[in-house]
This record gives structure tokens, C-alpha cells and sequence, in this order.
């Protein structure tokens, strides 16, 4: 009856993972595809006469439009002492704009069947847009009033500041948002990445309608902003609806710099106490930046250790042998300003130390050893051949699309990347395995009552 | 994988994720402009297929449904169902212990499996070219599965892991768990699909194999193939795979004790150190679509649709715009079972506010739609909203596959899966009045608080400890 199955497998957490920090970590792991589709998309280069640029793939096969936008930004231009106005300034963009009241913009919204959010990471701000083509003119004003004249309406801030204040009083009871948070705040001390990327009921508290704005003026602008777009239009058609959305806004944003920052911190472990039956643990180390000549045989080391769920070492080694946890995996992700090798776990509070103590040996071991050649292998053909997996609908290649915008890659990465993978050689894996777990060990956040965690290291 | 940028709406709805859990997506059955390429048939062993095909990506989807859940679990093995999902990724007489992921991995697929009450399925996404391969080892498990004792043994421990993921460590999903408990009195819908902990603990081999051995069959299962390939092709391959599984003649309807008549409202209280903010949601029993009267399950959908979905729906704009009696508030009819349907409605409590006014502020609004019609505006963007989530649908392989398969599943036709938003936009604003004031009955219903325990009582909650150097 009426339940959502439960999933079997633990791919889901791996998206969930370190879900503040990194947020867009699951991308990377979309990172991933097969040249086919790649071949068949052509991948247009739009640049409307207002100056917007978009890269535009057309599908007429369907009568829908699906665009998704990203403004260079990010929770962590969020300003000190007001945690949360990303995180906020998200959560308003279809609470009225223009003559609109909230109510009348949501109704409007419904009455075309236009879909539209809003979303923050730590680098950027996204949007999200669909239609269906019958309607799409008529979206598209919709879209463009929502973002060229916000109204930021003093009640409907109230509104969802109280949903803001109870999210974060839900999500300080979630073991798996507060181990990430936790190692976030560990790893990113002192750094914009380390603060709470939904902010604190106290900074919430804080944030005015004028924060709201300044955040909104100084994010929304052209030189900052990638869009792509999907579906049902042609390139003529897509210039000036491109225009009436964008247009509009300052030629440049206005963001604070950002210092580079790598992982690091002096107390390895740190458990946070909460009654749970189950430990929930999050692990990382520092990881390497995507113009790193070894980014790529990282990734699929990656994959070999705990990317690639159902066959990584991780999960044969926690899982399918010892039936510790129902999920295990790992993420590298480059962000603007850092990279990150990040995994988690949980496994019952008596058990949480041989999980840690097996994910532990596991990188020491690939470290020292390398993968088999088997591994490597299979690793690169999952790789390459779930890649047109990415491509199956509008919706995943605008998203696809979009992330590899992000890391300043070119339309033409499409078609090179699965080269680039299968050029990948054991020397390669080998020496990017010392350069990631040969020095340090991870740094590890639990939330829970572990048992039998020691005080000291282990032998190695 | 990213997925889009989650909705505004996410602050309220992270709240109510897990009730959701409870609640079955309402875009799962609307109507298609794809009608057209829907083919089905059905193999000489009873195996019934439907191709849709798709040809935008050199990829597939693959799925198959058993029409087996945990509804179906024998008394006292609660879990079973979801158990022998795990162990259908150990080994055959072909295949060895825990290969067919990494076979699916290597070729460059990715696989999963699900459990519901009422059934259990199986896929692949895989490039096109590997779909008559992935199809011989989905025909080969459904026939030959081999359980060694370590592997289930371990495997055990595994789902109780998964369930105290889920469910132990989460407050407002031991909640649902004890309402849903509480609104079926009878029926094994009062069970949860993971199982209960004590009963999964004892899970054996033998139990799985038995219950494998009543359900897995091809007479007793649904295919479905999405993606680049036509109905011919996947006949083909069907037939050089599926087609060699024999029969099981012992495969009968699934006959399960149903409700008797609701006489008295229930209640039930959790309070948590974990909880968050105070909350209360309510579950009345209603029919689901395949029991329902003609029309029925389209009424609830659109009533639901109009009192719970968004920003703009009746207990948002009272409790939340207008009352501020509560920071976020919903609703939604499940009915997609296939004996019993449900309707949950849900608010979080706004700081200092009772939840005892909460409560009122739903019943208040629940009791005009008893009342009163709903405004031709109203049912006309419900009505818009069910037919485009059909046609965003037909961008997911899998959502489409997902869309047949199930239904089929529940009994229903291809015509009737395809005709869903004729089906919907027959429905009156009287339907929609007679079906609320018969099943929003509180005789019929389970009213559950979530309680976050008084602060000084807190002393397990998050505190930061001594922290431990590890290095």
C-alpha cells in the first residue's frame, strides 16, 4: 500500500552524504557517462543580444522545455553573523514579484503547470525551470518577473523564517545533517565553508528584508550566471526569451573573494553525543582540484574505493562480508575553493569502530598496494558505460550539462571525457592513492553513542 | 547523480519527508500523448510485458514486479518480502555470490531493487546493446536462486542496519510506523514493509526460500522495458530468456484478512528528545484506486491535491498564512494500495503555539470541505497540475516504467493507465464534496503528536563531547 519502498541499496546516501558540504558532491558522481548520447546531442552555443550566453540542446521529441541556471555565489558569500541568507534568499523566490503577492505568483505558477525552484550551495545559487511548450511563453514572463522583481514581502518573509527556524530545529536532531555539518565546522575552521550552510536559529533570526535584497542585487547579474537549456526550442527562439529573463540584471555581480582552503584539522575525530541506537559517521580528506593533472585517475580511484557503491571495496569490505551497514560510500568533489575525498557510514553504536577501523585499513591498503588490475578495469568500463545513463531526459542533461559548465570545462567535454577515462593507467592510480591517503589519516566526525572507539591509533 | 534543485517548498517538506514515506507519489498514474507506443503482451509461462519505447538515448530501463509484498509475509516473519529482495543479489546456479551487481556495474549499469506492501521489483539501466543480457539474469534469478547460510546471515544484519537508518534512528518515522499500526486493525498493512526488529532478528534462510518459492514465478510477475527499443526486439529477447522460466501452477490470488468497519477514532503520542518542533498529522483509512468506486480515487486526488500539495492549498494558506498556527502544513491521498487507500494531512506547530490548536485549525478546514463545494478555480488548476505531471513523466525512462508496471500490478489496464486524465477531468466539485464528507470520517482515522520532551528532560540530546584525538 502506500509506502515508498524501501531501497534496497545504499546508493541514495551517497548524494545524501555530506548533503551541507557538499552539496554538490552528488554531481560529481554524475560526473560520469558514455560517449553515444554524446555523439548524438549537438550542443549549441547561444549568446542572445542582451549578452546572455546559454548552451542549448534541442529535443522536439517531447512537448516540454526544461532550463536550470546557476549564479556564481553561494552560501558562502553568505555575511558573517547572518548564516542563512542563500539558504533564504532560495526559499523566497516564488513568494511574489512584481504586482504579484506571493499567493497570486503560486496560483499563476499552478494554473500553467510551470515548474520552478530555487536552490544554494556553497559556490552557487541554481535555478531550476520547466514547461510544458504550450505554455512556455507565458512561463517564461513568470520566470523573469520571479527573478528581475522579487518582492521579499514583509509577512512572507516572517512565514518562512518560521520554517526556516523549524527546518534547522528538525535538522539539529538528523544524525547524518549534523555529522556533516560537524565536519564541515572541523575540516573548514575559520573558512566561509566551515559556517552552517543553513545558518544558526540565531543568525536566521537576524537576517532583515534588506539582507535579502543586498544578497539578491549582488548575486543576480550577468557575469556570473551559466544557463542551459533543454527540450523543445530552437535557438532564434530561445535569444529573446533569454533576454526577458536575464537581461535585465547589472553586468556584474557583486562577490566577496574567497580564500582557497584545504581540509585540515589537528583532532582527527570528533563525536557529537546523541540517543541513537545507530552512529552515523562522516570521513574526509583533502582531495584534488579539477585542474589537477591526477583529477581524473583520482575520480576513478574514487570509484574503485567507494564511488562505485555496489562494487567498491567499502562496500564489500563493511557490507556485503561483515553486513555492518546497509550504506557505505565516498564522493570526491572539487569545489571552487577546496576538494574534498568524502565518504559515510553508519553502522549500531557497538559496531562504529570496526566500520571506521576496516574504512581506515581500506585506504591505508590502496594506498600501499594500489588497486588490482581487475578493479582498475572494471572501474574505468562502469565509468565510461553508465555514462549515456546521464543523458536520458531532458531534465538529467541540463543538469549534466550545467555541472560541467561549473567546472569551466567546454561543450566539447561531452565527447572527450570518456577518453579521458579509459587513458587513465595503474602508475597513475597508484600514485594518486599515495598522494591522497598515504599521509593523513581522514578526519572523521560521528554523531551517536559509538562504543570501543580508541584514544589512540591503531598500529600503522 | 545531481537532482535538480529541490523546491522552495523544501523547508516544510523536510519536515514531513518521512511522513511522506507513508504517502505514495501522486504522479504515478496520469494519462499519455505516448498512449500510442504502448505495447503489452503476455509470454506462453504467463509473464506479462510492456515496451514503451523511447528513443532520445541509446539506453534502456528494465524492470520487473512481483506480485508479492510484504503485506504478503507470513505471520511472524515480518520482513520477509524485503529480506528476500536483498538476498536476490546473492547467488544462482550460474551466477556466484554477490556478482550481479558488479556483472550490471561492469557493463556499465546501474541496478536497484524495491519493496512495497503490495509488491517487489527489480531493475537496470543499461546501455541498449546489454538489455538481452541483464534480462537473461533477471530470468535467471526469478527461477534459480541459490542461499548460502553465511550470506543470508549476514545479509541480516544488513536490513537491520537499513531499518535502524530508517526508522530507530528517526523520530517522526517511529511515528508513522505506530499510526499506521493503529489505523489498520486488521489488515497487514499494519505492518511495517521493513518488519518489526524482533521478528527480522529470526529471519532464516528457510523462510525466505519459501516464501521465493510461493511468489516467484513468471505467471506471478510483470515486465517492463523503456528506452531505445522496440516491441519486437524485447518479444524477442523475452522469449530467449523469460520464456525458458516454467510456470508455477501453485501461483493463486492473494486473499488478505481486510478491515472491518472503523467505530472509534485512535491516538497515539511519541515524545522525543529528537523531534524538532511539535507536530501532529492524522491517516484516515479511504478506498484505494483499484477498490474504489468509478471515480472515487479520482475525487480524493483532486480534494487531496486542493487541500494539502503546495503553498497554495487550503491548510497551508489557513494554518500558515492566515492563523499562523503552524510554520508548515499538507496534505495527500495514497492510492495506489491494493486493498486500502489513505489520506494523511500533517502540521508543524509555529513556535509557542498548541498543538491542540493546530489540530482544531486542520479539523476546521477538513470540515468545510465536508461542507462546502470547492471553488471552480480550485478544481480547475488540480485538474491542470494531474495532467501535466503526465506529460513531465514522459521525460523519465523509469518513471514511465513505473507508471505501467504498477499499475498493471494493482489490476488496472493499459487503457485505464492511459485514460487516467480523461478519468480526472470528469471529476465534479460535488464528487469531490461527497467523497470528503464519506472518508474524512474520524471514525475511520489515527490522530499522531510528535513531541519534542521538555528541554531539562534533554540530557541525551545533541552535546557536544570531549572530543577524541585519533591520530
Amino acid at each position: 500500500m502506500n509506502a515508498m519502498p524501501p531501497k534496497r541499496r545504499g546508493a541514495p546516501l551517497a548524494a545524501k552524504l555530506v548533503a551541507n558540504m557538499l552539496l554538490l558532491a552528488v554531481a560529481a558522481s554524475a560526473l560520469v557517462f558514455v560517449s553515444s548520447r554524446a555523439e548524438a546531442m549537438k550542443i549549441q552555443e547561444v549568446k542572445s543580444p542582451g549578452g546572455v550566453t546559454a548552451w542549448l540542446v534541442e529535443e522536439h521529441g517531447i512537448p516540454l522545455i526544461a532550463m536550470r541556471f546557476a549564479f556564481e555565489s553561494g552560501n558562502a558569500q553568505d555575511p558573517d553573523g547572518k548564516e542563512g541568507v542563500a539558504n533564504f534568499i532560495v526559499s523566497m523566490m516564488d513568494e511574489g514579484a512584481g504586482e504579484l503577492t506571493s499567493k497570486q505568483f503560486q496560483e499563476r505558477m499552478e494554473a500553467i503547470a510551470m515548474r520552478m525552484s530555487f536552490d544554494d550551495s556553497r559556490d552557487a545559487v541554481y535555478g531550476s525551470f520547466e514547461t510544458l511548450s504550450e505554455n512556455r511563453d507565458a512561463a517564461i514572463d513568470l520566470l523573469a518577473l520571479a527573478i528581475g522583481k522579487p518582492r521579499f514581502d514583509a509577512d512572507a518573509v516572517e512565514r518562512i523564517r518560521g520554517q526556516l527556524l523549524a527546518s534547522l530545529a528538525y535538522a539539529a536532531r538528523d544524525p547524518d545533517r549534523v555529522a556533516s555539518e560537524q565536519w564541515s565546522a572541523l575540516a573548514f575552521a575559520g573558512h566561509p565553508y566551515g559556517r552552517p550552510a543553513n545558518g544558526t536559529p540565531a543568525s536566521v533570526h537576524k537576517i532583515g528584508r534588506d539582507d535579502l535584497k543586498d544578497f539578491w542585487s549582488n548575486t543576480f547579474a550577468k557575469d556570473n550566471l551559466r544557463v542551459v537549456v533543454v527540450g523543445d526550442i530552437d535557438a532564434e527562439t530561445l535569444k529573446p526569451l533569454l533576454d526577458k529573463v536575464f537581461g535585465g540584471l547589472p553586468a556584474k555581480a557583486k562577490l566577496k573573494p574567497i580564500a582557497q582552503v584545504t581540509p585540515a584539522a589537528t583532532e582527527r575525530l570528533k563525536v557529537v553525543e546523541m540517543a541513537v541506537p545507530q552512529s552515523v559517521a562522516r570521513f574526509g580528506l583533502p582531495a584534488l582540484p579539477r585542474k589537477d593533472k591526477d583529477f581524473i585517475p583520482a575520480f576513478v580511484l574514487n570509484t574503485i574505493v567507494g564511488g562505485g557503491v555496489m562494487s567498491s571495496r567499502l562496500w564489500e569490505e563493511v557490507r556485503e562480508k561483515r553486513g555492518l551497514a546497509y550504506s557505505v560510500s565516498t564522493t570526491m568533489q572539487p569545489f571552487k575553493h577546496t576538494s574534498v575525498f568524502a565518504g559515510g557510514v553508519a553502522t549500531k553504536n557497538e559496531e562504529i569502530a570496526q566500520s571506521l577501523d576496516l574504512i581506515r585499513d581500506e585506504l591505508k591498503r590502496i594506498a600501499a598496494d594500489g588497486p588490482t588490475e581487475q578493479e582498475l578495469a572494471n572501474a574505468k568500463s562502469y565509468l565510461t558505460g553508465s555514462f549515456a545513463l546521464r543523458f536520458d531526459s531532458n531534465a538529467k542533461i541540463a543538469n549534466q550539462l550545467l555541472w560541467f559548465w561549473q567546472e569551466e570545462l567546454g561543450p566539447d567535454y561531452v565527447d572527450t571525457r570518456n577518453a579521458e577515462i579509459d587513458a587513465v593507467t595503474m602508475e597513475q592510480v597508484k600514485r594518486v592513492a599515495k598522494r591522497l591517503f598515504e599521509r593523513e589519516e581522514p578526519i572523521i566526525t560521528i554523531v551517536g553513542r559509538p562504543k570501543g572507539l580508541t584514544q589512540t591509533p591503531r598500529r600503522s | 547523480m545531481w537532482t535538480a534543485p529541490t523546491s522552495p517548498r523544501r523547508l516544510s517538506f523536510l519536515l514531513v519527508l518521512s511522513i511522506m514515506m507513508f504517502a505514495q507519489s501522486l504522479a504515478t498514474l496520469k494519462a499519455s500523448p505516448i498512449a500510442s507506443r504502448v505495447s503489452e503482451f503476455t509470454l506462453a509461462n504467463g509473464l506479462r510485458v510492456v515496451v514503451v519505447p523511447d528513443h532520445r538515448a541509446p539506453v534502456v530501463t528494465h524492470y520487473v514486479w512481483y506480485l508479492a509484498g510484504s503485506a504478503d509475509d507470513p505471520p511472524g516473519t515480518s520482513g520477509i518480502a524485503h529480506f528476500l529482495e536483498h538476498l536476490m543479489f546473492k547467488s544462482t546456479d550460474k551466477m556466484p555470490s554477490g556478482e550481479f551487481s558488479k556483472i550490471v556495474s561492469r557493463l556499465g549499469g546501474q541496478d536497484n531493487a524495491f519493496t512495497t506492501h503490495d509488491y517487489t521489483g527489480y531493475f537496470q539501466r543499461i546501455a541498449k546493446e546489454r538489455l538481452g543480457t541483464v534480462m537473461e539474469m533477471e530470468a535467471d534469478r526469478m527461477a534459480n536462486l541459490q542461499l548460502a547460510e553465511k550470506d543470508v546471515l549476514t545479509e541480516r544484519d544488513v536490513i537491520l542496519e537499513e531499518r535502524r537508518s530508517r526508522t530507530e534512528n528517526n523520530p517522526s518515522n517511529i511515528l508513522s510506523e505506530q499510526m499506521s499500526a493503529a489505523l489498520y486493525r486488521n489488515h497487514p498493512y499494519r505492518i511495517p514493509i521493513i518488519g518489526w526488529m524482533h521478528e527480522m532478528a529470526k529471519l532464516s534462510r528457510a523462510d525466505a526460500l519459501a516464501f521465493y518459492k510461493r511468489f516467484y514465478a513468471p505467471n506471478n510477475a510483470v515486465m517492463v522495458v523503456t528506452g531505445d527499443v522496440t516491441a519486437d526486439e524485447v518479444k524477442r529477447l523475452a522469449q530467449a530468456s523469460y520464456g525458458k522460466v516454467k510456470a508455477n501452477p501453485e501461483v493463486h490470488a492473494r486473499v488478505r484478512p481486510q478491515e472491518p468497519p472503523n467505530r472509534t477514532p485512535r491516538r497515539v503520542e511519541l515524545k522525543d528528545a529528537r523531534a524538532g518542533n511539535a507536530s501532529v498529522r492524522r491517516f484516515y483509512l479511504a478506498p484505494s484506486l483499484p477498490k474504489a468506486e468509478p471515480g472515487e480515487a479520482e475525487a480524493l486526488y483532486l480534494l487531496m491535491k486542493i487541500v494539502g500539495h503546495s503553498s497554495t492549498s487550503r491548510l497551508y494558506q489557513r494554518l500558515v498564512v492566515e492563523e499562523k498556527l503552524a510554520s508548515s502544513a499538507g496534505g495527500w491521498y495514497s492510492g495506489l494500495g491494493l486493498d486500502s487507500g489513505s489520506i494523511g494531512v500533517y502540521a508543524v506547530a509555529a513556535k509557542d503555539v498548541g498543538l491542540d490548536k493546530v489540530e482544531a485549525g486542520i479539523d476546521r478546514v477538513l470540515h468545510e470541505l465536508r461542507e462546502k463545494e470547492v471553488s471552480a478555480d480550485e478544481l480547475e488548476r488540480a485538474k491542470k497540475a494531474f495532467i501535466a505531471d503526465f506529460i513531465y513523466e514522459t521525460d523519465s525512462q523509469s518513471a514511465l516504467a513505473r507508471r505501467y508496471g504498477e499499475g498493471l500490478v494493482l489490476g488496472l489496464s493499459i487503457k485505464q493507465i492511459n485514460d487516467w486524465p480523461v478519468a480526472i477531468a470528469k471529476v465534479t466539485a460535488e464528487d469531490i464534496k461527497r467523497v470528503a464528507a464519506q472518508y474524512l470520517d474520524i471514525r475511520s482515522s489515527v490522530t499522531g503528536t510528535l513531541l519534542p520532551v521538555p528541554a531539562e528532560a534533554e540530557s541525551d540530546a545533541a552535546r557536544p563531547s570531549a572530543t577524541v584525538n585519533k591520530s
